[in-house]
């Protein structure tokens, strides 16, 4: 059912084990993430905003690189399922007094944790921690260096499906700064996976990567051209620190070519939708115009941020429930 | 293998003693609420036979199972769809009453959409083995069954009782 090269995020039984990266995984496995999150989606929205789930499993937010917006959903997502939290940021733990990551790791497990969080400047730093856990722990990947972010893609997935209902029409525009972004890698993966007819990357020539073609997308350098038909746009952040890299002249030059305004998305599909995984630099990639218009999407990924992550935290933590009892 | 009943005999038993039980309590304009999946086709009969104006409410009792640390996740084909059950008269409907522990599962959800003024328990089959002190207030029929013997609905058109023997 998966390729076998990737043990670490699927068991024997075919189930996920740890969320850390979309490549590796099959349609059908993300299919079962989208479904799972649908079913979670109406829990916000009761009197009692909680299902008793993960009762008695504790989940570390272990966080070694600043995140409000995706630190928050996690921990709501682990809450409305009953779990206790514990938010661990680096910049107040030992690690700022020289504990390697493995006696953090160490020490987390011997307090009988059952889920890591993990969001790293590193690359391959959720990997890491996963392969060195024990058997007993799941780690979901919460962005690490430029690799990936999993649940922002499966998040904006699930807000293209309940948009656009089926994948394999849509014609995608990711545009920006593809280069620093492990959100766009994630989404290309999720998208080829999921089949969608045509994904574009829309960016000027300093931010878009070497071979990015391999993965299965076309390149764009001018705006107008790349939106041209598009299903759904999304755009990514642009980072104050490329501009220092001579990567950019300028925020306001960038604007002028690729932020994104009404007029600009004039060639976009009349239904088109608007996505950005925030926080939103107004007058850089987005005008205010796009992003407060009705085309915008862009709080509703923010909710259904919540339903995707109680859905992949409650599968992880499933998994192993089912492998101690060796069920298949 | 039967037995068993007409099926539409049994529906019809069933509506009869709701109503019964219903009138007897001054229970009015229910709300009822049928368990996924074999409630819910049992309670789209009931609802039409005893013509209650509300939409029938549906529970998914996947995320209040007391077997989730031993089997994990179940796949989840149809969510929950339920309106504010507050100061109501829920009717709650299942197919098969067996160790309790759905009827478990379901109240304590019901419970996380409000306050109702009361749960009424309907049940096609009331079977042996119950293993949490959890009874029916109107059956379809009361079975006595081994604990190697299974009821299973089939549905929803046409809808089917079958008994298995499992080992």
């Amino acid at each position: 059912m998966q390729s076998p090269g990737d043990t670490l995020q699927i068991d024997a039984h075919g189930r996920l084990k740890h969320f850390l990266s979309i490549e590796g995984l099959n349609r059908e496995l993300l299919v079962n993430i989208l479904d799972t999150a649908e079913s979670f989606a109406g829990v916000g929205e009761r009197a009692v905003k909680k299902v008793p789930l993960l009762r008695g499993k504790t989940i570390v937010n272990l966080f070694f690189e600043p995140s409000t917006r995706t630190r928050t959903t996690f921990e709501l997502a682990a809450k409305r399922l009953s779990a206790d939290v514990l938010n661990i940021s680096a910049t107040t733990s030992s690690t700022t007094k020289g504990e390697s990551l493995l006696d953090t790791l160490r020490t987390l497990e011997a307090m009988h944790c059952d889920m890591f969080i993990v969001r790293h400047a590193e690359s391959g730093a959720a990997h890491f921690i996963a392969r060195h856990a024990a058997p007993h722990i799941s780690v979901i990947n919460g962005g690490d260096g430029r690799h990936a972010h999993p649940t922002q893609a499966m998040l904006d997935m699930f807000t293209i499906r309940r948009q656009k209902g089926d994948f394999s029409s849509l014609k995608v525009a990711i545009v920006g700064d593809v280069a620093h972004s492990r959100v766009a890698r994630s989404q290309i993966h999720a998208l080829v996976t999921l089949g969608a007819a045509e994904v574009r990357i829309v960016a000027p020539r300093t931010l878009v990567p070497p071979g990015i073609q391999s993965m299965g997308v076309s390149v764009h350098h001018d705006l107008r051209s790349g939106l041209r038909d598009t299903d759904v746009v999304i755009l990514l952040r642009l980072q104050n620190e490329r501009m220092q890299g001579a990567l950019l002249p300028s925020s306001h030059e960038y604007f002028q070519y690729y932020g994104v305004t009404e007029e600009k998305l004039a060639t976009a599909a009349s239904d088109a939708i608007v996505m950005h995984p925030g926080p939103l630099n107004r007058g850089v990639e987005i005008d205010s115009d796009v992003a407060d218009g009705a085309r915008s999407v862009i709080l509703r990924q923010v909710s259904y941020g919540i339903a995707i992550r109680m859905a992949v935290m409650s599968m992880a933590i499933g998994s192993h429930a089912a492998a101690d009892r060796g069920d298949d | 293998m039967s037995g068993l009943p007409d099926i539409d005999t049994l529906i019809g038993t069933l509506a009869g003693a709701l109503e019964k039980h219903l009138a007897h309590h001054a229970r009015e304009a229910p709300l009822m609420v049928g368990v996924h999946t074999g409630g819910v086709w049992v309670a789209r009969k009931l609802h039409t036979l005893l013509a209650i104006e509300e939409p029938l409410g549906t529970l998914n009792i996947n995320f209040y199972r007391d077997d989730f640390t031993r089997i994990g996740m179940h796949p989840m084909v149809t969510p929950s769809d339920l309106f504010s059950v507050d100061d109501r008269h829920v009717v709650l409907i299942d197919d098969v009453l067996h160790t309790g522990r759905t009827v478990r599962a379901a109240l304590n959800e019901i419970f996380d959409y409000g306050r109702p003024a009361s749960v009424t328990l309907g049940v096609l089959v009331e079977r042996s083995g119950r293993e949490i002190p959890i009874q029916a207030d109107a059956i379809g029929q009361h079975l006595s069954l081994t604990e190697h013997e299974y009821v299973k609905l089939s549905g929803p058109e046409p809808l089917a009782l079958e008994i298995t023997h499992k080992t």
